[in-house]
């Protein structure tokens, strides 16, 4: 990291003043660039710690019968692997990107409300510390899945579900307060002649998912504080012998939950509809129907929650409401699909690696988007509930979803970040063994699933054995690529050839007309955009 | 730069979406309270039913009897019969048994669910110990009646009903102390 600092003393040494020295800098950043990074960096190691929590799993399920972990830390690792991988790693990436690039985007000095942008990044490290924490408490951390149904999560829950439920806290106000930093910054420091529908797709989906979050958090800190209140003082939320319902836990959770998976997924739309124009040297095709497709998905996701429930006992209507209404994303998202593909049809397309992930991306998070389809077909749940259909389903939106989209991102403004060109050839190998890793992984699963392996349970019958040792070596070659770009990423920060301003020829908009690396302080006088 | 004026009045109606939404959250609460009473989904039956219908002799319906103990639940608790067959719009009774083993006072609370939940809103409890809480001392024994009837206009499709029972312990929560009922 030191390398980061030492640019950043030489590029902003012609401006009133460049970043403080040593690790204060860091702690007292508030630089939306530092706090970027902070993002990034944070987000990264989130990355390998849910990562490494998921070799667990793997390692566990490599042979049928139990080896190597208990079933009850079996328990805690696919409960902390989703919950690190959702909010430690996916969302501060995207919170990331937004710090870097919507300031450089739309032509703004910084993020409306810097001292805030420090505080919610610095929130987060606290925040997982104490949900990592848990794993060392008597008891176990927790252990009743990342969507921490009740009773399972009141009721029967470890003890350090208290502190689970302060760490969500703590998240949630973080992107609480990362998401009104966003909506200030787009809704009042445009640049002059920067209109809303000039504005590049990434910003326009980071405002939809801004929303979203203001939306939806508010309700997850509802939940989890109907959860402590359940526990600590005697109310009966989520309890029938107080006169609750442990259904209406779902309810609240998922009216969360569904938002939150576009949440994961749109700023990727956005930053997949910058990259491909750029290596298909063609101008986005239908701008205006990517905005209100991804507004209407938005919209959309407030409707469709009780999909996540078809088994609960929900009446007929309601299977068959949620049922068509869920089908009925697949209306804008195939817009999105299709205007991608229009974009690249007649292109000049070139295949560097930032092209190569946003065009898998397209590929896989179709498959993992008809899968979903399949998932949507009420009397059809009833059978893939619980399954690795479900599993291989949502690891095919959000691995090569969000994580290819974040990739994507990353080295397409690497070279905008640090001023180095990242190495083509190992960019290209690393997307090459992510792309057959994460293939190899989550492909089986559908096959299992359909078969009727039941997920969350460290021991399977003998008849999946073959598919589960395929997948567990294929998520053990993704899991070791990760390594190999952080590798990347730290040989791009301490050298490699110089990046020039705008080192994608088809690439447009304000970002690209700042010097690579981007100066410590930028645009401290808006642009004017025609 | 002059953009405080402006991030400010932003910001207020951000965090006044923030809290309204939070407490969205809470009022999902009643929300679902109602919204299953209305439509009669969850299995939920209603409270105490005070009108009387006119029997159809022509028509039989199975009512089934499911007593169950939540987990952790000591109590015997069972019905004199697993099931009966009744006429819609006919008042029925049927006792249920529960016994306290353990040698000390506890307290209890049934809550009743109805399947398929399409039915629930058309059975109808006139009395029920669901209505009240069960204290009963150590190796006290009670016989609770259940008078029900079933509405004429429970869906034709519908012969067969299961109202069942899960009894919980709520000692800790509501300390046995004996009422009038």
């Amino acid at each position: 990291m030191s390398a980061v600092i030492d640019d950043h003393d030489h590029t902003g040494a012609d401006h009133a003043h460049g970043p403080a020295k040593g690790l204060m800098r860091w702690v007292l950043t508030t630089n939306h660039k530092d706090i970027g990074t902070l993002y990034l960096w944070f987000s990264f190691c989130m990355f390998l710690l849910g990562g490494s929590f998921a070799m667990v799993i793997r390692a566990e399920l490599f042979q049928p019968g139990l080896q190597i972990v208990e079933p009850a830390f079996f328990n805690q690792m696919t409960t902390m692997h989703g919950l690190v991988m959702v909010f430690g790693a996916v969302m501060p990436a995207f919170v990331g990107l937004a710090n870097w690039m919507i300031p450089l985007m739309i032509g703004a000095p910084d993020m409306a409300l810097p001292r805030m942008n420090n505080f919610s990044f610095w929130l987060l490290p606290a925040a997982f510390l104490l949900l990592v924490s848990t794993l060392f408490t008597p008891g176990g951390g927790p252990n009743f899945g990342w969507t921490f149904y009740a009773p399972l999560s009141t009721t029967y829950a470890p003890p350090s579900v208290t502190f689970f439920i302060f760490a969500i806290h703590l998240m949630g106000i973080s992107s609480i307060m990362g998401a009104i930093n966003i909506i200030a910054t787009i809704l009042n420091l445009r640049a002059p002649g920067m209109t809303l529908m000039k504005m590049p797709l990434f910003v326009w989906t980071w405002l939809i998912t801004a929303f979203l979050l203001i939306a939806v958090m508010p309700v997850l800190a509802g939940c989890v504080t109907m959860m402590l209140m359940d526990i600590h003082f005697g109310t009966s939320f989520f309890s029938a012998a107080g006169g609750g319902d442990p259904v209406l836990f779902q309810h609240v959770f998922w009216f969360f939950g569904h938002p939150e998976v576009y949440i994961m997924i749109l700023p990727a739309f956005g930053a997949i509809s910058s990259i491909i124009p750029a290596f298909s040297r063609k101008p986005l095709f239908g701008y205006t129907s990517m905005v209100y497709a991804t507004a209407s998905i938005a919209f959309l996701s407030f409707l469709v929650w009780a999909h996540h429930m078809f088994v609960v006992g929900i009446p007929l209507v309601g299977e068959l409401f949620f049922m068509y209404a869920t089908m009925l994303i697949a209306v804008p998202t195939g817009v999105k699909v299709f205007n991608w593909i229009s974009t690249m049809w007649q292109g000049s397309l070139t295949f560097e690696t930032p092209m190569l992930f946003a065009v898998a991306f397209v590929i896989l998070f179709t498959i993992g988007g008809f899968s979903g389809l399949m998932l949507a077909i009420a009397p059809a749940d009833f059978q893939y509930q619980d399954t690795y259909f479900v599993v291989a389903h949502f690891h095919y939106v959000l691995v090569p979803g969000a994580i290819f989209g974040i990739f994507a991102s990353a080295y397409f403004w690497l070279p905008k970040w640090t001023g180095h060109m990242y190495d083509e050839t190992l960019g290209k190998l690393h997307f090459w063994l992510s792309f057959i890793g994460m293939n190899m992984a989550f492909f089986p699963m559908h096959f299992v699933g359909l078969a009727g392996m039941p997920r969350r349970v460290p021991d399977y019958n003998l008849q999946f054995a073959n598919f589960n040792m395929v997948s567990s070596i294929g998520a053990f070659t993704f899991g070791a690529t990760q390594i190999f770009f952080l590798f990347i990423v730290i040989k791009t920060i301490r050298g490699g050839p110089p990046a020039p301003a705008k080192p994608w020829d088809g690439a447009e908009g304000l970002e690209w007309t700042i010097p690579s690396p981007a100066p410590y302080h930028t645009f401290t006088t808006p642009p004017e955009v025609e | 730069m002059n953009s405080r004026a402006p991030n400010r009045r932003l910001v207020t109606r951000l965090l006044l979406a923030v809290v309204v939404m939070f407490a969205f959250g809470f009022a999902l609460v009643p929300l679902y309270d109602v919204m299953c009473k209305a439509f009669g989904i969850n299995g939920k039956t209603a409270g105490q039913y005070e009108g009387s219908q006119v029997v159809d002799p022509t028509r039989e319906v199975r009512v089934q009897f499911l007593p169950t103990n939540n987990a952790d639940m000591v109590w015997d608790f069972y019905s004199k019969a697993a099931e009966v067959t009744v006429h819609p719009g006919a008042v029925t009774e049927m006792i249920f048994v529960a016994r306290n083993p353990t040698n000390h006072a506890m307290s209890a609370q049934a809550v009743p669910s109805i399947s398929p939940s399409e039915a629930a809103s058309y059975f109808h409890k006139t009395e029920c110990f669901c209505f009240t809480q069960q204290v009963l001392d150590p190796g006290e024994r009670i016989e609770m009646p259940v008078r029900f009837i079933v509405d004429r206009d429970l869906p034709k499709d519908i012969k067969h009903l299961t109202l069942a029972y899960t009894l919980f312990d709520i000692t800790a929560r509501h300390p046995p102390i004996k009422t009038g009922s």
